[in-house]
């Protein structure tokens, strides 16, 4: 009968407690560098100009279509052979993480402005705004609304896949966990504490995602015509 | 005084022409009725006129000057000339007075207490002055459009363009529209009004023009194109619309 036994796996929760502020870090860091990067990815992809439009469009099907960790890889292992400069792991993490989660956002932020009834640009239009002002005021205001739910959805798998960058040694939560199991032999109760720990954090975010998204829909305002 | 001319006006979907060459002049303080049956290109030439479509070819003439086709030769247009839509198209994530604010404070930089007391003031015109913090979400369809009339009017537009303004309202909301529509004429601000009211354009229009496969088939007086048309396709159409008293 195996003796469970928490006691120093808990003796390091300083290392934990790092490990979950890096992880933390890295996903928030991601998430907004690609918010931005992929509102402009989308309005990029959404040109009428094809120099414009293509480049955006192969960028986000590249970043979709590859394996994460083949990213990752790429960004910590090769990108420095040609640029000449040491990648850190939180940099190379936090570069592919973002591009990667701008590809993803692109596709929501062009499928979020693009189900904006034309009605909205005329009716913009007609007062006399120009069409980067329509899109600013009337349109990402309302697609973005729509949003909200894929949004939270992506922030969750980014925090699931942000466990790879333990592969580069950068310590986040997975990384600390695999450190305490070989210094005090207790893999089960470690690996068991870690994968707790990512239940609570990640399934208390789903539930107040979820509360967020039922008060936008009964608020109503916004969608509702 | 002639507002704005159009010259030749030229529209074609791909292959399709909708419009073939029309010429009109509008004077200051006209009020003109176009009417015709449905696919006639009545909407197609109101929206070339503030540049919702682009025309294909021909000239919409302001001020002696041929508008251009860079966003700024459009937005400075669009400002002058105001559009009421048949489905309101009113922003749904602003309150009425957000919407008439919206282009004080986007296009024309007003600071916003004085676009606030402004939109407040074309909301009483409509007779909306206590719908000021509704959302449109929680509006009737005529107290829509009257916000959507008074968001035009904020912007002092030199003529009004409205298509079919009551067609999306139920019978007994398309009064109000109609009698702010009036109270605007009576104003003798300068306006093209496609509709199906022939009672309506008999009374409030000073030159009613009948649209035909993309032509002006006939145009004159409402007296004379709503009672004594002289071409047969106009006089068709009239009897095929419900019977109207004047
Ligand atoms: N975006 C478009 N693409 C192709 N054809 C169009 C387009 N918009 C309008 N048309 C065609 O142009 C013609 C004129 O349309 P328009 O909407 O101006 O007619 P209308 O007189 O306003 O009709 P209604 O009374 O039904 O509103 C129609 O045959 C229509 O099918
Ligand atoms: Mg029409």
């Amino acid at each position: 009968m195996y003796q469970w036994d928490f006691a120093p796996v808990f003796a390091h929760w300083p290392l934990l407690a790092q490990g979950l502020v890096n992880t933390l870090k890295v996903t928030a860091l991601s998430l907004s560098c690609g918010l931005v990067l992929g509102l402009m990815l989308a309005l990029l992809r959404l040109s009428p100009r094809r120099w414009l439009s293509w480049p955006a469009g192969f960028v986000i099907e590249v970043f979709r279509t590859t394996p994460p960790l083949v990213q990752l890889f790429w960004f910590f292992f090769a990108l420095p052979l040609i640029v000449g400069v040491e990648m850190t792991p939180l940099l190379a993490a936090v570069v592919t993480f973002s591009i990667q989660s701008a590809a993803f956002f692109a596709e929501v932020f062009r499928a979020g402005i693009v189900s904006i009834e034309r009605g909205q640009w005329e009716g913009a239009l007609a007062i006399g705004m120009s069409h980067r002002q329509a899109l600013r005021r009337i349109v990402l205001p309302q697609a973005v609304t729509r949003m909200i739910p894929a949004f939270l959805e992506r922030a969750i798998e980014l925090m699931k896949t942000t466990t790879l960058v333990a592969t580069i040694a950068y310590a986040d939560l997975l990384f600390a966990a695999n450190d305490i199991a070989q210094k005090t032999f207790r893999p089960l109760e470690t690996f068991t504490v870690v994968a707790l720990i990512y239940f609570v954090v990640i399934f208390g975010f789903s539930l107040l995602a979820r509360r967020l998204e039922r008060r936008l829909a009964v608020g109503g305002e916004a969608t509702v015509h | 005084m002639t507002i704005l001319h159009v010259r030749g006006l030229i529209k074609r979907y791909g292959t399709v022409e909708v419009l073939h060459g029309i010429d009109l002049d509008v004077e200051r303080g006209e009020r003109i009725a176009i009417l015709g049956a449905s696919g006639s290109g009545k909407s197609t030439l109101l929206r070339c006129l503030n540049f919702m479509e682009m025309p294909t070819a021909g000239e919409i003439v302001l001020d002696d000057k041929a508008v251009g086709r860079r966003e700024r030769d459009l937005i400075a247009v669009r400002q002058r000339v105001g559009m009421v839509f048949q489905q309101f198209n009113l922003f749904p994530h602003m309150t009425a007075l957000g919407n008439v604010m919206e282009g004080l404070r986007t296009v024309r930089r007003w600071s916003a207490a004085e676009a606030r007391a402004r939109a407040e003031k074309e909301l009483a015109r409509v007779g909306l002055a206590d719908k000021a913090q509704t959302y449109p979400a929680h509006l009737s369809g005529g107290q829509k459009q009257r916000v959507a009339i008074a968001r035009a009017l904020a912007m002092d537009p030199e003529l009004l363009l409205f298509d079919e303004p009551t067609s999306a309202l139920d019978p007994e909301l398309v009064g109000e529209v109609l009698n702010v529509i009036r109270s605007l004429a009576d104003e003798g601000r300068t306006m093209l009004l496609v509709t199906h009211e022939l009672g309506f354009a008999y009374h409030v229009a000073t030159r009613v023009i009948f649209l035909a496969d993309g032509r002006i088939h006939e145009q004159g007086t409402p007296d004379e194109v709503l009672k004594h048309p002289r071409m047969e396709r106009t006089r068709a159409f009239l009897a095929s619309h419900r019977q109207f008293s004047f």
